[in-house]
Formats: C-alpha cells, structure tokens, sequence
C-alpha cells in the first residue's frame, strides 16, 4: 500500500479524486434528488454523516471484523448510521425528509461509502479513516451541491427557493425532471474534461518552452 | 529509373459520382425552402424569424466546436430549418435558437459530428424544447391575423418569458384529441390549417419527397412503409370504431408528411439495408398511431422516430443481407433424443 501524507488523505477526495465527478460512485443520489440546492444539501450533509461514522466504526474495528463477512459488516454499520441520519433528518427537517423519499434509505446502497470502507476506513487507523472520510464527504456534497445549484438556477430561475430574475423568467422545466439530472451531470463532466484538458496542454507547452530555454 | 506506367492502387469504392455529401445535403436544403415559403405565406413573417433563428442556433455550435470547416457540407444548416419547420409560427426566437444549439451541440457533436449521431439532431433539439418550454410549444396562433404582424411571443427578450397574450387555434390533432371535432382532409392536404410552420402543406412535401427519392437522395421505402403503415392501422380503428380518425386524416395532419419525407430518411440516423428501412418506417407508423390514440400526447412523430432512432443498430444487425456467394448458414440441428424403449 503505497505511503500517503495526512494531508493527501484529507485533499484527496474532494477534488483530484472527487466520487461523483471523477469517480462515478454514488450517481444515483447525484442524479435523482439534485433538483434544488436544498435537497441537493441535505443528501449531501446526510451522505457526510453516515460517511464519517461508518468510516469511524470501520476503522475502530478492523482488528475485530473477520476478513470472510467484512462487506455484510460494513454494510450493517452503514445502515446503523442511516437510519440514524434518516430519523435525524424527519425530526430536524420533516418537508426535506418528505422530500427526499426513499432516496435517504438508499444511502445505505451508496457504493461510494462501502467503497471507502473497504478500500480505505478498514486498513487505517482511525484518524487517517476521518480524514479520508471528511475529504470524500465533502467531496460528494460539492459535486451535489454543483449540480442542485445548476438545475434549480436554470429550472426554476431560483436559488434555495429565492426567485433571482424577477417573475417573467421562463423556467427550463427539463432541468428539474429526471433528464436534466442527467443532462447536467453530462455537462459538469465536459466542462471538467476540457478544463483538464486544456490545464495539461498548458503545462505540456510550459514544460516544452522551458526544455527550450535550458536548451538554448 | 521508373519504367511503365504508374500502378495506382486506391482502396474501394471505386464507383465515382458526382453526388457528395454537401451537394446532398445542400440540395435537400433548397427544397426545403419551398415548404419554409408557404409556412411564411400562412403564418406570416414571424415564420421566417423562428425558423431563421434555429438555423443560426445549429450553425454556431457547429461552426465553433464541431470540425474544421463542417459548417460548408450543409447538414447543420438541415437541422436548423427542419428544426424550425417543427416549431409554432409564434415560438420565442430565444427559444428556438436554443434548441437549435442543443440540438446540434447535444444530438450530433457530442456522438463525434456527422455520421455517428444516434438520433436525428433536428429531433433532439424538438424534444428538449418540448421538455423544457411544455407550454410555450403547444401555443399555435391564429393563422387569421393581419399577414405582416408578428404572432405570438416571436420577440420575447431572452430568458423571460412571454407578455403578450396570443390568439390562440387548435390545431387539427388538438381539436380531434382533445374537442373530437375534425378537419376537413382537403384543407390538410393543402395546408390552410393551423400548426408547425412546416406540417401545414402536405401535397407541397410529398412533391419535394418524390423529387428527393427519384435523386436517390432519400430511401423511399422508409416514408411510403411509415405513411402505409399509419394509414392501415388507423383505417381498421376507424373501421372498427368511427370515433377513431379515419387514415386520411392521421396522415395529413401534424407532421406525419413532414416526418416521413425529411425526418425519418435522416441518412445517418437510419437503417442502411432495404428490409431495415421497412421495418424502421413500420415501426414508427405503429408507433405514431399508439402516441396519437391512445398517449396523452396530441402529436407523436417525433418520439416515435426517435425511439426507432434507437433500435437502428439493432435493425441493421437483423437485416444483414446474404453476402453473394456465401450459403445461407446451416439451422443448428436439434440433437437426436434419447429414444426411450417403449415395450407394450
């Protein structure tokens, strides 16, 4: 397992590695309840939440869970986690909680935590297990919070239910059904890909212009 | 120190004609404008507006992210105008050149340009709108109003939507969905009713049909099989139950014409071999009646040929024909069975 600093473990997750946006876990959330910035926030901050605890029991308890039922170990301390979280969020937030339907219930299927816990939370210790867990967290509420924040602005010309072009704006109803989930997930991906792109064509020539320099 | 003259080895196919793809292309653009003339003779110079601004939509994204001079073989500007062919004659200009973009940026660039699209870029863009803007779509202005006045919300400022209030027509299909009231099938058949800029004529389109199938510019066998198969299938409803509408009707009205002749033979976007192109043009006949008796829609040609859209692939592995020469492949034999020893 190759060395990684404390800072790596934290950083990683919520840009270079990010779940949703470079990754491809956990689309299903991602897709299905970032209609607006609210419920796109509260998926994420539940999502957040099951994370770190699961990935903070995980990692407590490496030494104990045997190696043969490790995945139905996990995934019964996930699920602790989200009803934990889904019961939180009725009493906290019951509109959001209605909202949200069966996707909160579903955390439990994400496949971004059981990947952490399994690549990650159950061969590290503790701190390290939190650290990996805030960055992948906070990585995931981003990329949802990018993606609630598009389709409501241009869906409902509104942003956290606040009307921001007055009230002639003419709302892209596709936008906040399914298809512009998917619509915008795709955008968001070439958007990233181009700046990628055109990041490592520009160290490319950087690179290029400075073997040119020593050379002359 | 060469001797003789020189070997040119050139890969297939070896058959020269003068037909390229902008001169296809271009060609069925000029015929076209014949259909784009009368929707702007009905409807008014709003008509050329909508439909100029759905070309500028599908021309830019082309121009700016598709390939090196794609702009000149003449397909972006194919999908503009059927695009704007396909809209009300009131539609926002904003709106349409939106779809346009879409339609070219999100239904053709994004498969890899021209040739690798699955589905009918013009389409594409029509079903986003139809998506995004549900009401705005489905609003047909009167065709009665002086002939130089804008209708609808051609000007609507972008983003925003419409002030003014329309005079609104049903549209033949409507006025069947939703009134039960028919059209009479001769105004359809010439094009005085109300509806897309392009659906109104459907004697002028079919002219511009034969005129294209007769170049070989078009597969005939995809809008006769598709017309055909409409016209059967609502005949027998009809025949069974008079409140269904009659095969003339289903045919000229909406954009089953228009359709047929430029939407379905999209060349990229549709089966290559001849049994394909009638099981594609079939399919979408079916599924046209299904959407328009029993959907929720009035109009259905264009999800019905976007679904066949999709099961081009799945056609053209089917109807592989026989290479000439090979025999056809053997029928696995079934294995003989254990025969079981009856004594009695």
């Amino acid at each position: 397992m190759k060395a990684t600093t404390p800072t790596q473990d934290l950083m990683r997750g919520i840009w270079r590695e990010n779940p949703v946006l470079v990754q491809m876990l956990g689309l299903c959330p991602a897709l299905a309840v970032t209609n607006t910035v609210a419920n796109s926030l509260a998926m994420g901050i539940a999502t957040f939440f099951v994370l770190l605890g699961s990935s903070l029991l995980v990692s407590l308890l490496r030494h104990l869970i045997p190696n043969e039922v490790r995945i139905s170990a996990y995934i019964l301390i996930i699920a602790t986690f989200v009803t934990v979280a889904e019961m939180g969020l009725e009493a906290i937030v019951p509109e959001v909680h209605k909202a949200l339907g069966a996707f909160i219930a579903l955390i439990v299927v994400n496949c971004m935590i059981l990947g952490r816990q399994e690549a990650f939370a159950s061969k590290r210790p503790v701190g390290r297990a939190l650290l990996d867990a805030v960055g992948t967290g906070v990585g995931f509420l981003i990329a949802l919070f990018l993606m609630g924040a598009f389709r409501e602005i241009i869906g409902m010309g509104s942003f956290l239910g606040q009307p921001l072009f007055g009230p002639h704006y003419e709302p892209w109803v596709v936008m906040i059904l399914p298809p512009g989930g998917f619509l915008t997930l795709g955008a968001l991906l070439i958007a990233l890909s181009w700046f990628q792109k055109r990041r490592a064509a520009g160290a490319a020539t950087a690179a290029a212009l400075a073997a040119e320099g020593g050379a002359a | 120190m060469s001797s003789g003259p020189p070997l040119l080895v050139t890969a297939a196919p070896h058959v020269k004609s003068a037909d390229s793809t902008p001169r296809i292309m271009w060609t069925v653009v000029l015929t076209l404008l014949p259909v784009l003339g009368v929707g702007v003779y009905h409807f008014g110079p709003g008509a050329l507006l909508v439909v100029a601004a759905a070309v500028a939509g599908a021309v830019l994204p082309e121009h700016f992210l598709g390939r090196r001079r794609a702009l000149g073989d003449g397909s972006a500007a194919i999908t503009g105008l059927l695009l704007g062919l396909t809209l009300p004659p009131g539609f926002p200009l904003w709106m349409a050149f939106l779809g346009g973009a879409f339609g070219i940026s999100f239904g053709k660039l994004v498969f890899g340009g021209l040739g690798q699209n699955v589905f009918n870029p013009a389409l594409v863009g029509r079903a986003f709108l139809q998506a995004a803007f549900p009401v705005a779509i489905t609003t047909w202005p009167a065709p009665a109003a002086e002939w130089a006045t804008l209708r609808g919300d051609v000007l609507a400022t972008p983003l925003m939507s419409a002030a003014a209030d329309t005079v609104t027509a049903a549209t033949p299909l409507g006025l069947m969905k939703f009134e039960s009231t028919g059209t009479a099938v001769m105004d359809l058949f010439l094009g005085s009713t109300g509806g897309c800029i392009g659906e109104t004529s459907a004697l002028l389109i079919l002219v511009c049909g034969v005129f294209l199938a007769a170049k070989r510019y078009l597969d005939w066998r995809i809008p006769l099989s598709m017309i055909l198969t409409t016209a059967v299938i609502s005949g027998v409803l009809h025949a069974i139950d008079a409140d269904y509408p009659g095969a003339l009707f289903m045919v000229f009205s909406g954009g089953l014409v228009l359709g047929a002749v430029y939407m379905a033979t999209d060349m990229v976007t549709s089966p290559v071999t001849a049994k394909g192109a009638w099981i594609f043009g079939a399919g979408i006949g079916v599924l046209v009646v299904v959407i328009r008796v029993w959907g929720g829609l009035a109009e259905g040609v264009m999800y019905a040929i976007l679904l066949m859209n999709s099961l081009v692939p799945f056609i053209n592995r089917a109807t592989q024909p026989r290479v000439f020469g090979q025999r056809p492949r053997p029928k696995p034999q079934p294995k003989p069975q254990p025969q079981q020893e009856t004594t009695s």
